[in-house]
């Protein structure tokens, strides 16, 4: 009897947790399953669908060719901003990890101000720097693939978001390096590289890890991303997919909620299946980096 | 290859690393240097190595001057405490890392890395990942790597401090077998007082910076020059009193409240006369009699710590505490009253202001 009490207290042990957890995600699951449901309905009510199932909101796929140069769009907009993060914050977090430079400390302070800045609040303040630099020859608005680098152009917005990501991504990087020992660089150092060479065959292979969980998180964030392509993309040819579904939020014609949702789904399954395949370098970001102070 | 420090000095703004060390380092010659941490011994080996650039001073490699030699050029080998093995790298691909670099014929890096591999006994372990490995195996391979391009010059910063203390034990004999086989001339950074003693041909000793001491571990354990080395130096340390010598028909007596001890009157000749100074004994050269014993000072058990082989108890001589080696056969008990005796050649004198030493400055 004592046994079976111990062992009935160990099953409720464990089998708390797992229910308050399923409790909580049950409103992203039924979410999740209105989308799904939805997309292949004419309407639903709750989430039974109203009708005979139907593949009419899917049509965008064959019909609208705008939705193909839109996903390319945003394809090259998440691309264009990881390589850029990527890039910037790996030299940055290396740096402020490693060298001992006037300034680094306030240097550091300020990105983590930068971060906390809500990106609403410098939306026009963007807009007159983007107009701007639209002016400059080819840089402006001449450059093939992401149009340049002004109002209304996809390179535009990489930059803009780009901006808005390096804090993190530096921070990040940062703490990444911190945790490669001197040891191991000054071992490198005897053992015959140079300080690039150590750098680049030593360093940056310890942190690979982390590099993986920063190009996951921004590629993700880049893909996803709303406010800012669609405040400083006029043209829909040159616009992304999140844009793309407020598109169709017509303020003029009824709202087509399923044909929503597709759309919507369209834009998710990318997402969903790098996350199912990546989340185990994702939970890298919340051990190995954000580590350590100034 | 010889080693060479000439007032070799390191400051960081007005914070000191090191300042002023001087000291030679024969070809295959095994050094330690002994301190408590942050006394600069890894500050002065990194500027050997080449990763710190001295502020003044030099280091010369047999008579050369390599301040501005870069670390790769040096030809040294180097084993870190954290091991410093390269994570994404097999044990193999770490082994032949330096000779990759330097561009060693392929043949030649195989061989050589076997050899080594089966001289740290991790010939078995070349496919696994360094962190498949345990702490002991890391650091034999993280020692193999230094050993494989072959260096003239072999650094050790506290290998051993990160590894469980019986492997600590085997690791010092095997390190000490192999520096000797290869006559690799070896500099050993260690806070540890017994690695430094067994290990090495001759201990640098530094403190704050500075050199303390440099010589042989018998002499640093027999005529300490100072204060701090005779504390520092021997396990469990050496016991100190504050005492005035004073000469009686040729005998030397050091004195103090209810304290009265014959010394060598070589030794009490040196420190008569000179006021209060500081008496040294180490536990080992003292003994305790039981208190119905003809001679011997007077004193109290306050406890008593068995080691196994001795006992080491506490006595409190009037507010003084004096640690002696004892057979545990005798079976002090704490509370016990008992006398204690000292050898009276083994007493070392230290003045009081200067700390230095009466006996061999």
């Amino acid at each position: 009897m004592e046994r079976d009490r111990a062992t009935l207290k160990e099953r409720l042990g464990t089998a708390i947790p797992v229910i308050v957890l399923v409790i909580l995600t049950l409103p992203i699951l039924i979410g999740y399953a209105w989308i799904i449901i939805s997309t292949f309905s004419r309407t639903t009510y709750g989430l039974e669908p109203q009708g005979s199932l139907t593949l009419k909101n899917w049509s965008f796929l064959w019909q609208d060719s705008k939705v193909w140069s839109v996903t390319a769009n945003t394809v090259i907009l998440a691309l264009g901003q990881t390589i850029g993060v990527v890039a910037v914050s790996s030299l940055a977090g290396y740096a402020l990890s490693r060298l001992n430079f006037p300034g680094r400390k306030p240097f550091l302070g300020m990105t983590l101000i930068l971060h906390s800045f809500p990106a609403v609040t410098l939306l026009i303040a963007i807009y007159f720097v983007l107009r701007w630099v639209s002016r400059l020859p080819v840089v402006g608005n001449d450059i093939p693939i992401i149009g340049g680098f002004g109002y209304n152009t996809l390179g535009g917005v990489i930059l803009v978001q780009l901006a808005l990501d390096l804090p993190l991504g530096v921070w990040l990087m940062k703490g990444f390096f911190d945790n490669v020992s001197w040891d191991m660089q000054r071992a490198a150092l005897i053992d015959g590289c140079g300080h690039f060479r150590a750098w680049w065959q030593i360093v940056m292979p310890a942190i690979r890890p982390g590099i993986a969980a920063l190009v996951i998180f921004t590629f993700i964030t880049g893909w996803g991303s709303f406010l800012i392509p669609y405040t400083f993309i006029a043209d829909q040819q040159n616009s992304t997919l999140a844009a793309y579904v407020r598109s169709l939020q017509g303020d003029t014609s009824p709202v087509n909620y399923s044909q929503i949702a597709a759309v919507g789904l369209f834009q998710l399954i990318p997402v969903l299946v790098f996350f199912i395949f990546t989340q185990e370098y994702l939970m890298n970001i919340f051990s190995g980096g954000s580590k350590g102070g100034t | 290859m010889e080693v060479r420090l000439e007032n070799l000095t390191k400051k960081w703004g007005p914070v000191i690393g090191t300042e002023a060390i001087t000291l030679d380092i024969h070809s295959g010659e095994f050094v330690a240097f002994l301190g408590p941490s942050g006394c600069g011994k890894t500050t002065t080996l990194l500027m050997v190595a080449g990763i710190y650039k001295p502020t003044a001073g030099y280091v010369k490699f047999d008579g050369r001057i390599v301040n501005r030699v870069q670390p790769r050029d040096r030809n040294i080998g180097m084993v870190f405490q954290s091991y410093a093995l390269y994570p994404h790298m097999t044990v193999y691909d770490n082994l032949v890392f330096p000779m990759k670099l330097k561009k060693t014929p392929s043949q030649v890096m195989k061989e050589r890395a076997q050899r080594v591999a089966e001289m740290m006994d991790i010939d078995k372990l070349l496919d696994r990942k360094p962190g498949q490995l345990s702490g002991g195996q890391q650091q034999r391979v993280a020692l193999g790597r230094a050993l494989t391009k072959e260096p003239n010059l072999l650094l050790f910063d506290e290998p051993l401090s990160n590894l469980d203390a019986r492997l600590r034990l085997s690791m010092r004999g095997e390190i000490k077998r192999l520096q000797m086989d290869l006559g690799i001339t070896s500099i050993y950074v260690t806070h540890d007082q017994v690695e430094a003693m067994t290990m090495a041909d001759r201990v640098a000793v530094m403190k704050g910076g500075h050199l303390q001491a440099y010589c042989t571990p018998g002499e640093l354990y027999e005529e300490p020059r100072n204060l701090f080395i005779a504390s520092f130096i021997g396990n469990p340390p050496m016991n100190f009193l504050h005492v005035v010598v004073t000469e009686e028909n040729g005998a030397y007596r050091a004195r103090r409240e209810a304290f009265d001890g014959l010394v060598s009157a070589e030794r009490g000749a040196k420190a008569a006369g000179r006021g209060e100074v500081i008496l040294g004994i180490r536990p080992e050269d003292m003994a305790i009699a039981p208190a119905a014993a003809s001679d011997g000072i007077l004193g109290e058990v306050y406890v008593v710590e068995p080691l196994g082989r001795d006992d080491l108890v506490d006595v409190r001589i009037a507010g003084a505490s004096l640690h002696a080696l004892a057979d545990p056969g005798l079976s002090i008990r704490i509370g016990d009253p008992v006398r204690v005796r000292f050898d009276p050649e083994k007493v070392q004198f230290f003045d009081q202001s200067k700390e230095e030493s009466l006996l061999w400055a």
